[in-house]
């Protein structure tokens, strides 16, 4: 396959960016989006221009360090990851537009490299259920009925991507917070936190400049792992009964 | 941390002053609309029962509650009501459109929205737009009342009619009732979201039925008034 | 030491009679004195020792633990797991990883499941069998203390997940299910449907996470450790802190502590192809090892036999696939070298080569890692290997569900393994319910690791390491859903307990910015950034990566030999000093670069690639994963020497002449004693 590519190139989060054309050929429809990528990356360092940085690490799909927005969709056409996105998934002779995740609190690094520690801070507000090492009962001490187990856990898979926010019109990252409120107040184990943990993680989602949901839909699409829309409905049931409690 | 990341921990954060507290003052003003406009509706096809009732329906408003609440007592809590309710909707909806936009100030260069409504993503400029028809609405209809065939102003029912037999007027209603209607489908069932109440695939899809029932019901129930007119079924 | 003989090795062995010493490394390494584990109280019978040290290691009293510092290099499950239980109790830790965020280290890769002595199901688990799988699951080449540590402590791993909220699989009863995994008799694996390892490290990391809002642990992410500090004062060295480069500004900073901890993981990523994440690396365990910290049997590394093929010369990775399959998949390949291009479907029966049932008619399909990863390399190398050729060689078995899909209906198929089914149709665009899959070996993790005591401390006293990153617990070879039992048993309870002890002598005294120890240190690390920013030579990074990958997966993969070890040493020299000459690496280093953070990386890979192969090439031996050519019984399979080999090789740096020449690395010999366990020999026929 042949390609046009186009990419965000900027040297550094103060520089200014635009986008640079590239014409890729023998590109094989078994290569994955990120491994094109990388042979662009060879062709360009041969040729003396730096090469496009890039972030990837686990690259099956679980580690959520790939990020691009491809055509205007957040990890490109498929419901997955950008490591697990094929080039069968494209046609010989495409433009490609490759851009960064954009959203004020994600702010680019390099190219298409941009900063996530905003999601790490959500986390540290509340995100977790309190409790030090050696301080836990035996596992069996409280049963948890399978079907919420099962619910914890499908809202748990989620791998941080920050899809969501790139897809979201309004750049709200109520997905992401959602499915962690969720996960953990699922649990019987997560209730003595739960009004405290959804007022805190929220607070600090907005604190960090997200915008707020209005409900559009396009983060449930876009997230590599699925997560409802229902996560959204919780976090904002679960917001309710903080301030019904007074928090 | 990175050079970049700057931004420390809130404490202390109270659930009144989160985004979500905003998106709940839209969700219950936004049902009081909804409730308003229902009734509203129901209100304007009395033009279908001739100007008689039209007209004796619009003067029992003002009678309506007494002798609890003085002439017009019912009707002026009916608008007090109304307008918290907009000035809540409208307050909540810039200061959360101007989050938005701070939260995306580069845009992408290409950007598809695959996976949304219309209806969805043109709830600002739709809400705008409502906005300045409502106040258009109430020019013509409440104070000071305009009659754009130039002539009385003083019988509400001769007032529909004279309105609605101008072809551009009834236009420019129609449009607004698609605008309305459009809000709505998205609108309610946004509410429900917001309000905690679709959190299974099942409640989401009842939800978004919901929210197309009314809008079809209110917006088609609102239009059929100025057709008819147009039409010259109903007349003077 | 004695060998215990087994009814399998009683024929004459084609090769080595058991106690012929050959010495295929000579001249490679020198001898250096024996080292022993003085920490692990041997006097005590085995299920004692724990319980003896956590009471004999000193303690810091709470106001004192907030003067004492720790570093912690490496946010995985046992870098995660120890950074948040060190913050609880109150000391000062600076944690450091690569990735944006600590919740992206590799242990979220992770599938199977974890591991515990829980004995839930009433099905005679017990601590102490969990110990002897594995030992035995290690072929008795783990430190015993150590394994029945594992084993003790993975009852609380469970305990503590699920307190954190870790969402594991459950039944109707609200209980937690349990599976059979890796072969063993009993179930005792739990799991959080086939991504266990995520649901572990983000309970850690959140735990980590409220650490840091806490206030007790700082976290630097988008930081590489490029080198240690090691202070020597007159009362012997001391580890006191790192060198890091923040890759996105490229600025060099030290930071000191009082202790340093390395949870790195492995080093798969030597072979190019692994299923290790890109960025995996063995960096700061090698700056550490070239400070003087032993690397503990380097040639153990572990093999996975079902991994989806090489489809180019692009790919990037290796993605694993449960070894669940091989429970209803059947392995072939075509018996004649012609068929290999047909379609696999038009082959009839009797031309196809069901080679595991054929060679081990009572195991089949189900033989032991090694052994299935082994054949499929000798299949591959006999030029029955199916799917695309990749310089030259079509590197590919046949899993085929057929008979499977025939017998249990394809509905079971699709719920037993839909999900991988799924992903093996993403990536290769294949159906696996019409046509056989293709599977082929590939590197999934390293016993080996630096040396470590019983209390996870190095030779170097103050760098302590930790999970995979050390070589301690798993032996030559790693049970099935033990990976994250180790990583979150070092992290959670026992470098806590152990690294008190050492920190009861603190605070040490404050190390300065002109210290010559740190001074040194930032200066190897500019002087190597300098050089591969002004070599502007021809070749890119990744190019010399592949290489070396393909000389280590070719001679020091799953079939070793002397000869081609030998071989594979002086290939790895000269494309090493072709690397220093030649590489390409653009752009600048006050910025973010990374070809500049690979070329490190790759670096080091050289260099560890070349002691693995010595390794390799002195265990003149066939255990665990690794099979020597020279080390075989009369029908061709894997011969261990207890009486020769029952020892850990703990290598200790050769140092450095001029033009980057490396010294010969000194080997120290840990004798393995088993009190509580005899040694066997396996098989499998």
């Amino acid at each position: 396959m042949t390609l046009t590519l186009k990419i965000w190139r900027q040297a550094d989060a103060a520089a200014e960016g635009r986008l640079h054309t590239y014409q890729l050929d023998e590109v094989s429809p078994d290569m994955s989006f990120l491994e094109m990528l990388d042979v662009l990356n060879e062709q360009l360092n041969a040729a003396g221009e730096e090469p496009v940085a890039f972030d990837s690490d686990c690259r099956e799909g679980i580690c959520g360090m790939c990020s691009l927005m491809i055509n205007g969709e957040a990890h490109g056409p498929e419901v997955t990851t950008t490591c697990q996105l094929h080039m069968r998934s494209f046609a010989d002779g495409d433009t490609i537009t490759i851009e960064p995740w954009r959203a004020a609190p994600f702010p680019v690094l390099k190219d298409l490299v941009v900063d996530r520690s905003a999601f790490d801070r959500i986390i540290q507000s509340g995100g977790y259920i309190s409790v030090n090492t050696g301080a836990a009962p035996d596992a069996h001490a409280i049963p948890v009925p399978k079907q919420n187990a099962d619910r914890a856990f499908d809202m748990a898979t989620c791998i941080g991507c920050g899809a969501c926010v790139a897809a979201c019109p309004n750049g709200s990252a109520s997905l992401f917070v959602g499915a962690k409120v969720t996960h953990l107040g699922e649990l019987p184990q997560g209730q003595a936190e739960r009004d405290h943990r959804v007022v805190n993680m929220v607070a600090q989602h907005d604190h960090e400049g997200f915008g707020g949901c209005t409900n559009i839909g396009e983060c449930a699409a876009a997230c590599p792992k699925e997560i409802p829309l229902d996560v959204i409905s919780q976090l904002n049931r679960d917001l309710r009964a903080a301030m019904r409690h007074g928090h | 941390m990175t050079s970049v990341a700057t931004t420390d921990l809130v404490r202390g954060g109270r659930s009144t002053r989160t985004t979500i507290a905003l998106k709940l003052t839209m969700a219950v003003s936004g049902l009081v609309f909804v409730l308003w406009v229902l009734a509203h509706m129901y209100g304007n096809l009395k033009a279908f029962a001739g100007h008689d009732a039209f007209d004796e329906y619009a003067g029992h408003l003002r009678t309506m509650g007494q002798p609890i609440f003085p002439h017009a007592g019912a009707l002026w809590i009916i608008r007090a009501i109304l307008v918290v309710a907009i000035v809540a909707h409208v307050t909540s909806a810039v200061i959360l459109w101007r989050r938005a936009e701070g939260a995306r100030t580069t845009r992408y260069q290409v950007k598809k929205n695959k996976h949304s409504s219309l209806s969805s993503r043109t709830m600002r400029w739709g809400g705008l737009a409502l906005l300045l028809f409502i106040a258009w609405h109430l020019i013509n209809f409440s104070a000071p009342r305009v009659n754009v065939t130039g002539g009385s102003t003083a019988d509400p029912y001769d007032l529909v009619v004279d309105s609605f037999s101008t072809w551009w007027l009834t236009l420019v209603y129609l449009v607004a009732m698609l605008a309305l209607g459009m809000h709505i489908r998205h609108g309610f069932w946004s509410a429900c979201q917001t309000l905690g109440w679709t959190s299974t695939t099942r409640a989401r899809h009842r939800a978004k039925s919901a929210g197309i029932f009314l809008a079809v019901l209110i917006a088609g129930g609102f239009s059929l008034v100025p057709i008819f007119v147009l039409a010259g079924v109903i007349t003077k | 030491m004695t060998d215990m003989p087994d009814t399998t090795t009683t024929g004459n062995p084609s090769h080595d009679a058991p106690g012929d010493v050959v010495d295929d490394a000579a001249g490679y390494y020198r001898e250096g004195d024996p080292i022993a584990d003085t920490k692990s109280p041997d006097d005590q019978p085995v299920e004692r020792r724990w319980s003896e040290r956590k009471f004999s290691a000193r303690m810091a009293n709470p106001a004192k633990r907030r003067t004492l510092s720790v570093i912690v290099v490496g946010t995985g499950l046992a870098g995660a797991s120890a950074a948040a239980t060190l913050g609880e109790a109150g000391y000062q830790v600076k944690t450091f990883c690569y990735q944006d965020s600590p919740r992206r280290a590799h242990s979220i890769a992770a599938q199977g499941g974890i591991n515990a002595a829980k004995n839930y199901k009433g099905d005679g688990d017990s601590v102490y069998r969990l110990f002897y799988d594995t030992v035995k699951g290690g072929d008795y080449r783990s430190r015993e203390s150590n394994s029945y540590r594992l084993a003790e402590v993975s009852v609380n791993i469970i305990d503590q997940a699920v307190a954190q909220g870790v969402p594991f699989a459950r039944e109707y009863g609200g209980l937690l299910d349990n599976r059979s995994f890796g072969g063993v008799q009993v179930s005792r694996t739990f799991y959080a449907r086939g991504q266990t390892g995520q649901q572990l490290l983000i309970g850690a990391y959140q735990a980590l996470e409220r650490q840091v809002a806490a206030g007790t642990v700082e976290t630097f992410t988008r930081h590489e450790m490029l080198e240690l500090v090691v202070v020597d004062d007159g009362s012997g060295p001391r580890t006191r802190g790192i060198i890091t480069r923040d890759l996105v500004t490229g600025a060099i900073d030290t930071h000191i502590a009082d202790a340093v901890v390395l949870a790195t993981g492995g080093y798969g990523n030597v072979y190019y192809l692994s299923t290790n994440a890109m960025g995996s690396n063995v960096t700061a365990s090698w700056r550490a090892h070239r400070k003087g910290a032993f690397f503990g049997n380097p040639c153990y590394t572990q093999i996975h036999p079902t991994c989806i093929p090489v489809s180019g010369t692009h790919q990037s990775k290796l993605t694993l696939m449960s070894e669940s399959l091989r429970n209803d998949g059947r392995i072939w390949v075509p018996k004649d070298p012609a068929d290999v291009t047909r379609d696999p479907r038009d082959i009839a029966e009797e031309d196809r080569d069901y080679y595991l049932e054929r060679i081990y008619p009572s195991f089949g399909n189900l033989v032991p890692r090694d052994i299935a990863s082994r054949q499929a390399k000798n299949m591959c190398d006999e030029g029955r290997g199916v799917g695309p050729e990749v310089e030259g060689v079509r590197r590919g078995v046949y899993l085929d569900f057929a008979d499977a899909i025939a017998r249990l209906g394809r509905p079971a198929i699709e719920a037993k393994y839909g999900n991988l089914f799924d992903m093996y149709t993403r990536i290769t665009a294949e159906d696996p319910y019409q046509t056989p899959m293709r599977v082929y070996p590939a590197i999934h993790y390293t016993m080996g690791g630096l040396w470590v005591d019983y209390d996870l401390q190095s030779n170097l006293p103050g760098l302590f390491v930790a999970g995979e990153a050390n070589f301690s617990d798993q032996g030559a070879n790693r049970l099935g859903a033990s990976a994250l039992m180790q990583g979150l048993a070092d992290g959670y309870f026992v470098l806590p307990n152990t690294i008190r002890d050492y920190l009861a002598d603190g605070p040490f005294d404050t190390v300065p910015d002109d210290h010559p120890a740190v001074v040194e240190a930032r200066a190897s690390v500019q002087e190597r950034i300098d050089h591969f920013l002004t070599v502007n030579g021809t070749r890119s990074v990744d190019s010399y990566h592949r290489e070396l990958g393909n000389i280590m997966w070719e001679y020091c993969g799953m079939e070793r030999s002397a000869e081609g070890l030998r071989k594979a040493i002086d290939l790895i020299r000269s494309l090493r000093d072709d690397f220093w000459r030649n590489v390409k690496v653009l752009g600048d280093s006050e910025s973010l670069n990374q070809s500049l953070e690979k070329a490190g990386r790759v670096a080091d890979f050289f260099e560890l690639g070349e002691l693995m192969c010595i390794d390799a090439l002195h265990r003149r031996e066939s255990c665990g994963g690794h099979f020597r050519a020279e080390s075989q019984t009369e029908d061709g399979e894997a011969l261990r020497h207890d009486d020769t080999f029952a020892f850990v090789s703990a290598w200790e740096f050769g140092g450095e002449s001029g033009a980057r020449e490396l010294g010969t690395p000194v080997l120290h010999k840990e004798d393995l004693v088993y009190t509580a366990i005899e040694m066997k020999q396996r098989s499998y026929k």
